[in-house]
């Protein structure tokens, strides 16, 4: 069923009868060409752009619980393209650019807004830096722009620009940037999957790889042993665990993100706010509710829930460059589980195992990836070359000592 | 809030006084080893759901590294101990296989 305006009145004026299932519910067939591991918006993006651009059709995309309710559903939804290294901004550009077309493609509203993102800048130091990733990112093809305190306080007045510590000296904007309603985006691409062809089997966990001869012949699950050509995993915080079935232990650790919302309040805050140099992000949503958040617990974790420090790390950061803050109260908070890597890059790639890829290590930015994630990961396993954009996602990069550090924080993952 | 008692100076420190180190017990490779051997050493971590052994210190305190077993998917503490150490004490053995029956790490058990 194809969604439009027109499409809506006309099921407003027949009570509603016509709307049917997203997507199917699908019992797993014995085999499939390509099975993805994991229903969270990378898994769901690749089963898409593999049924969408690289004609196949026999896929499937096992989740252990149902699809949105990992990480995609759990992030505060900002998307963005301004990284510095070589090695990631032509694919997060990339990825940008997919945003821009993605609900025309899929036929569903996703609610990308554009409505801008702000890194706020409070020393010289800062601003050096910023302004050479600003010229990197319009080098690349992405769009920057270099405010003044001036320009700052005209656009963002509630904004405390005289905070002792951290005076605000500029930021760096990209105008492009903004948010995306997350869960929706894991519902778009997995009808557009779905009615592709693609089985969508929720409910469902991976629990080993039949591995024969070094060739991985398909994953052992829930329900039962399920045949594939090809198995793709982008199971993001879960990735150890996974690819431990392989015989594997990545360049990875797994730690807690938490997310927090106020209660809904009328438009306050224009774009994106980031305050890098107190742990601080936020951004209003749609239904009005201010989202925000700071660093990561900083020690291992699969619990999904943080714990009080960084709660009141990230409020003070709030209330230092945005004191209004306090008048607010707080509604909701949450965790995700990321898959934090050696150098806060990801990786698409083969494994040593024939027929067994990987997707992950995409720390607390595989949100605005998700769409050239999927595209990139949906090549590699078609066509078995990683994407333009991707080359420089492999796992081999460790050992050969070109990492993609943009923080420049070495192998610590929770420094990332 | 995770509290870990420091095995040096004997605090019951909070997490906001301690810095997260990364997994404990890696196998030190440098000079003469294979590539692989120093990738993995530097890289490779087995990042578990469950018992964990790993690194902390006490950086608003005494300053010493020390090591704690956690449990990563209750965050239930087994216990601390020193760091001048290639394997966790019997007693933190003992407190783990309490709780954890059947627990392994690399070649530990
Ligand atoms: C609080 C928070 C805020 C964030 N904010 C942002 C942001 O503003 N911008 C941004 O770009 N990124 C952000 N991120 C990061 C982003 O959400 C993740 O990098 C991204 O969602 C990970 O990819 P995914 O969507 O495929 O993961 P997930 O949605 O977690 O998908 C993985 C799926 O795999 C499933 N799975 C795991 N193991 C198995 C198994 N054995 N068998 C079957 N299925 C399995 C899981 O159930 C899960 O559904 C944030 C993350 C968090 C936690
Ligand atoms: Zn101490």
């Amino acid at each position: 069923m194809r969604y439009s305006g027109f499409r809506v009145i006309k099921e407003a004026l027949t009570g509603h009868k016509g709307w049917t299932a997203a997507w199917r519910e699908p019992d797993p067939q014995p085999a499939y060409d390509i099975v993805i591991v994991g229903g969270g918006g990378h898994g769901l993006a690749t089963a898409y752009y593999l049924a969408s651009k690289y004609n196949q059709h026999r896929v499937a995309v096992i989740e252990k619980g149902w699809i949105g309710g990992g990480n995609v559903g759990r992030n505060t939804t900002i998307i963005r393209s301004n990284y510095l290294l070589d090695g990631n901004e032509p694919f997060y550009e990339f990825s940008l650019k997919l945003w821009e077309g993605l609900e025309q493609d899929f036929n569903y509203n996703a609610m990308v807004s554009q409505r801008g993102i702000l890194n706020l800048i409070h020393s010289d130091a800062q601003r050096d830096a910023f302004i050479r990733r600003g010229n990197a990112m319009i080098l690349n093809g992405a769009d920057a722009e270099l405010l003044s305190t001036a320009q700052i306080k005209e656009r963002y007045p509630f904004l405390n620009t005289e905070n002792a510590r951290f005076p605000i000296k500029g930021g760096l904007a990209q105008h492009r940037g903004g948010t995306v309603r997350h869960d929706a985006v894991a519902w778009g691409y997995a009808r557009g999957a779905d009615s592709r062809g693609v089985d969508i089997i929720q409910n469902c966990e991976v629990t080993g790889f039949r591995i024969e001869n070094g060739k991985c012949l398909g994953v052992e699950t829930t329900k039962g042993f399920i045949g594939a050509g090809k198995v793709g995993c982008a199971v993001a915080g879960s990735s150890s665990r996974l690819m431990s079935h392989a015989g594997m232990r990545l360049p990875m650790e797994s730690h807690v993100l938490q997310a927090f919302v106020s209660e809904g309040l009328k438009p306050v805050l224009p774009g994106v706010i980031t305050f890098g140099a107190g742990h601080f992000y936020v951004s209003q949503s749609d239904k009005g509710g201010l989202v925000f958040g700071g660093d990561i617990d900083g020690y291992n974790t699969y619990a999904q829930r943080g714990n009080l420090p960084v709660v009141e790390d990230v409020c003070e950061g709030g209330m230092a460059i945005f004191p209004m803050l306090g008048r607010a109260r707080l509604l909701r908070m949450w965790g995700g589980i990321m898959d934090m890597s050696m150098d806060g890059s990801p990786i698409i790639d083969r494994t040593h195992i024939d027929g067994l890829y990987f997707n992950g290590g995409w720390c607390y930015g595989g949100f605005k990836a998700t769409p050239a994630s999927g595209y990139a990961f949906a090549h590699l396993l078609a066509t078995d070359t990683p994407h333009d954009t991707a080359t420089a996602y492999r796992f081999d990069r460790f050992e050969r000592g070109l990492m993609i550090d943009e923080k420049g924080m070495g192998n610590q993952p929770n420094l990332h | 809030m995770l509290t870990l008692q420091c095995p040096y100076c004997g605090v019951d420190a909070d997490e906001t006084e301690l810095s997260p180190g990364g997994e404990a017990h890696l196998k030190r490779f440098g000079p003469g080893s294979t590539d692989e051997e120093f990738e993995d050493y530097l890289f490779a971590r087995q990042n578990p759901k469950g018992v964990h052994f790993e690194r902390w210190r006490h950086a608003y305190g005494c300053g010493k590294w020390f090591l704690a077993a956690r449990c990563t998917m209750t965050l239930e503490v087994f216990g601390t101990y020193s760091a001048q150490t290639t394997e966790p004490p019997q007693t933190i053995k003992d407190a783990i296989t309490a709780k954890r029956p059947g627990w392994t790490w690399g070649t530990l058990s």
